[in-house]
């Protein structure tokens, strides 16, 4: 994300940082997760679970803002955030797209 | 077990079998009623709406038949013990949610006063055609309990029966009434709630953790819970395992569904209720009077006119009509010339009478289409026809 | 090319809403892509958020994909017969009117089957929730059209096109006096977890419809892709109009969807009116109803 000035609370202000669990052999390779995280942390894994689906991984966990929407998406109940240490913005906005 | 209080109205009363009916739900703790009018059962429902109010249950009129069947079983898992009334047509569309009581093992009571039919039929006029319905009429395999009155003050007392053996059993007991019983005013007393013995329900009182909805205690029977208590069990209409679940194979499909028969079955004999006069105790009969409802009422005039003319004649009464007494009616017929049953439809019970008999002795059928009961002297001839 | 993803090993895998599943029947039976599953995710967020003690919710279900909810939910629940879940409910609800009852079922189960009672339970603003999963076909049986199939949907009972009309589910259940009545998508995901949430704090009847993809019938039928291709296809189709008027509110095949929340409003539920009737016309002579029995009767 491009801000026009540095905000003046770059430093005070922590963007929450989360990352991925999955209980692999729940996957059903559907695809919503990868599709429609909005900081596109996963993608989908080249090894397969016991029933032949390729489960999702994170190609980019430092993007993770434990927003919950792969959670909260998921038809299989198997995926879910944890929270992890917070970024501060400015690291957020250097590494973002 | 008493049953409670103000809602029982002790004493004399002159009633006809619909209202007795109703009174002996309340009596029997009923307090959700789910049902929809149709003659020659409306009274009932009648009687249930303006006496619930009163006395603590709830009346709801719903849509049609199958909803108020749906509900029956709703409110049995509420925790409250619920009945519905109809006649013909209403039980052809319950079947469905019948059968789902049956498998899901759903004690309620379900009265079919019935009348002519088939189809609509004779709405106001008296008939006993759903007999076989009341065995086979849902799709699978399942054993039913039904009742069948002779009078207003039976239809008051077997009401009650109807509800502790559904409590007992675990399933949907059908209550055979027929219009004439249904709309016959007779004397019908009532005793105090203390001397009405009511059995409870049968409650699982195990550790939480450790319930599972369909393990049968040793009479085959499952112990029950109801909703809102945190057992978090699952029902389903579905095959299912000791757990709830549905599993669909045959093994399953082996062990759920054979001890629905058997819990019935192996219990057939705790569960029969007849009436047989000395004729039949004493084994001196040559014919015998098989007959249930307001049939058993008219074959007494018969065979009091038989009994003058030098007939040994004996009447037995169905009051539990299924599970059908085969045992008992294939002892007797080995020991009579004869066993006679008026019915009001063309051949139902009889053809369970004839199986039970296994030809050891004649059976003979008195037919009668529906609108009106028996000509006592068509009973009469059936009797001295097979006396010789 | 990433870094391992953080993988809790299968035994001690626990998902934050497997307190509501039966997870001994986790995976479901639903197909890949399906929305079910995300509806099933939404709804057990909505209730662990709305602060109801689960032993006071009981969810009742029917016969079809969606039907199938009823035996994942780790609650008393009960999978009833063919569009008969809404007279179940309604006797489970005057039998212990403290229960928060929660009728899960698809469009074929609680519209066309279960039309009647759809209307009545409206009709009589019977204090539960539904959620209608609309997928616009009989998905169980193999694809059939039902009763919200868009005109011109091919499905196996309409081989050529459906040439009926279908229902518009929010004017229908408006009409006949429902007090909440929402429509989302299944992967509006936020909204449809905030729409259960008002429909289980809602006093009266709530409806909430969430239309979802069904990629193995509805779609491999009418050749509309995955799931997800699907799914993509409503969000990006999807209008949000809060209180819209719900008779525009038809679905056109593969055209675009309102959605939002469109009633909610108060109206005395059915028990509240019976209790308040009854008071008045027999005053000290009503007996309401006490409750379901204790284990002691």
């Amino acid at each position: 994300m491009k801000y026009w000035r540095k905000p003046l609370d770059a430093d005070s202000k922590r963007a929450p940082h989360g990352c991925v669990h999955v209980i692999l052999e729940r996957c059903k390779g559907c695809g919503f997760c990868i599709t429609y995280c909005p900081r596109h942390v996963l993608e989908s894994s080249p090894e397969f679970n016991r029933k032949g689906y390729h489960p999702p991984i994170e190609i980019h966990p430092e993007l993770c803002v434990d927003c919950k929407l792969c959670e909260a998406i998921c038809p299989e109940f198997a995926i879910w955030n944890t929270p992890v240490k917070e970024t501060t913005s400015e690291e957020v906005t250097h590494s973002g797209k | 077990m008493g049953s409670s209080g103000t809602a029982v109205l002790t004493g004399a009363h002159y009633l006809d079998g619909d209202y007795a009916c109703a009174e002996g739900a309340i009596a029997a703790g009923c307090r959700i009623f789910a049902g929809y009018p149709i003659t020659p059962s409306t009274e009932i429902a009648e009687r249930i709406a303006k006496r619930f109010p009163t006395v603590g249950g709830t009346f709801i009129q719903m849509e049609d038949e199958l909803a108020s069947m749906a509900a029956v079983l709703g409110a049995v898992w509420g925790g409250a013990k619920a009945m519905t009334v109809t006649s013909g047509p209403g039980f052809s569309l319950m079947q469905e949610n019948i059968g789902l009581g049956m498998m899901t093992e759903t004690p309620c009571v379900v009265v079919d006063v019935q009348r002519g039919g088939p189809s609509t039929g004779l709405p106001t006029l008296t008939g006993q055609q759903d007999m076989m319905q009341a065995r086979w009429g849902s799709h699978g395999d399942y054993e039913v309990i039904a009742l069948s009155p002779s009078s207003p003050q039976e239809c008051f007392d077997l009401t009650i029966t109807c509800f502790n053996l559904a409590e007992k059993y675990r399933l949907p007991v059908l209550f055979m009434m027929d219009e004439c019983v249904g709309h016959m005013t007779e004397k019908v007393v009532i005793p105090e709630p203390g001397r009405i013995d009511v059995w409870p329900r049968r409650w699982y009182r195990g550790p939480k953790e450790e319930y599972r909805p369909y393990l049968p205690d040793k009479d085959g029977v499952p112990p029950m819970v109801k909703a809102g208590e945190d057992y978090r069990f699952h029902v389903t209409g579905l095959t299912h395992d000791e757990r709830g679940y549905p599993v669909i194979n045959a093994e399953c499909q082996k062990r759920c569904v054979t001890r629905l028969s058997t819990k019935i079955r192996e219990n057939a004999d705790d569960i029969m209720i007849i009436e047989e006069d000395e004729f039949v105790r004493n084994g001196s009969a040559d014919v015998v009077v098989v007959a249930y409802g307001i049939s058993a009422r008219v074959a007494t005039k018969a065979i009091d006119e038989a009994r003058a003319r030098g007939v040994k004649v004996g009447l037995l009464r169905l009051i539990t009509v299924w599970p059908f007494p085969e045992k008992k009616i294939h002892d007797l017929a080995g020991k009579v010339k004869c066993l006679v049953m008026p019915e009001i439809n063309l051949g139902q019970m009889y053809r369970e009478m004839q199986r039970a008999a296994e030809g050891r002795c004649k059976t003979a059928l008195v037919p009668h289409c529906g609108g009106w009961v028996h000509d006592p002297s068509d009973i009469l001839a059936a009797i001295m026809e097979n006396s010789k | 090319m990433s870094t391992p993803v953080t993988v809790a090993p299968n035994q001690s895998a626990h998902h934050p809403l497997d307190e509501f599943l039966r997870t001994d029947r986790i995976p479901h039976i639903w197909c890949p892509t399906c929305g079910l599953g995300t509806v099933l995710n939404s709804f057990l967020t909505a209730i662990k958020d709305s602060g109801i003690p689960r032993q006071d919710i009981a969810v009742v279900s029917g016969i079809g994909c969606t039907g199938r909810t009823a035996g994942y939910v780790w609650l008393d629940s009960f999978h009833t017969t063919h569009g008969r879940a809404l007279p179940f409910a309604t006797g489970l609800k005057v039998a212990n009117p403290k229960l928060k009852i929660v009728v899960i079922s698809g469009d074929g189960d609680l519209v066309a089957i279960g039309g009647n009672h759809l209307i009545h339970a409206a009709r009589r603003n019977m204090d539960m929730t539904v959620i209608c999963v609309n997928n616009f076909n009989y998905a169980m049986t193999g694809g059939q059209f039902g009763p919200t199939t868009p005109r011109k949907a091919k499905l196996t009972t309409a081989p050529y096109g459906s040439y009926e009309h279908p229902f518009n589910l929010p004017f229908l259940v408006e009409s006949c006096g429902a007090t909440y009545v929402a429509r989302w998508t299944a992967l509006h995901v936020r909204q449809v977890q905030t729409s259960f949430r008002e429909a289980l704090h809602h006093r009266g009847f709530s409806f909430v419809e969430v239309i979802s993809p069904c990629p193995t019938v509805y779609g491999r039928r009418n050749q509309l892709g995955s799931g997800l291709d699907i799914s993509m296809y409503y969000r990006d189709n999807s209008v949000v109009k809060h209180n819209a008027d719900t008779r525009e509110c038809d679905i056109r095949y593969q055209e675009s969807i309102i959605v939002g929340r469109f009633v909610q409003k108060e109206k005395p539920t059915y028990l509240d009116t019976m209790n308040e009737y009854l008071t008045e016309t027999l005053g000290s002579k009503y007996t309401p109803y006490q409750g379901p029995m204790s284990d002691g009767d």
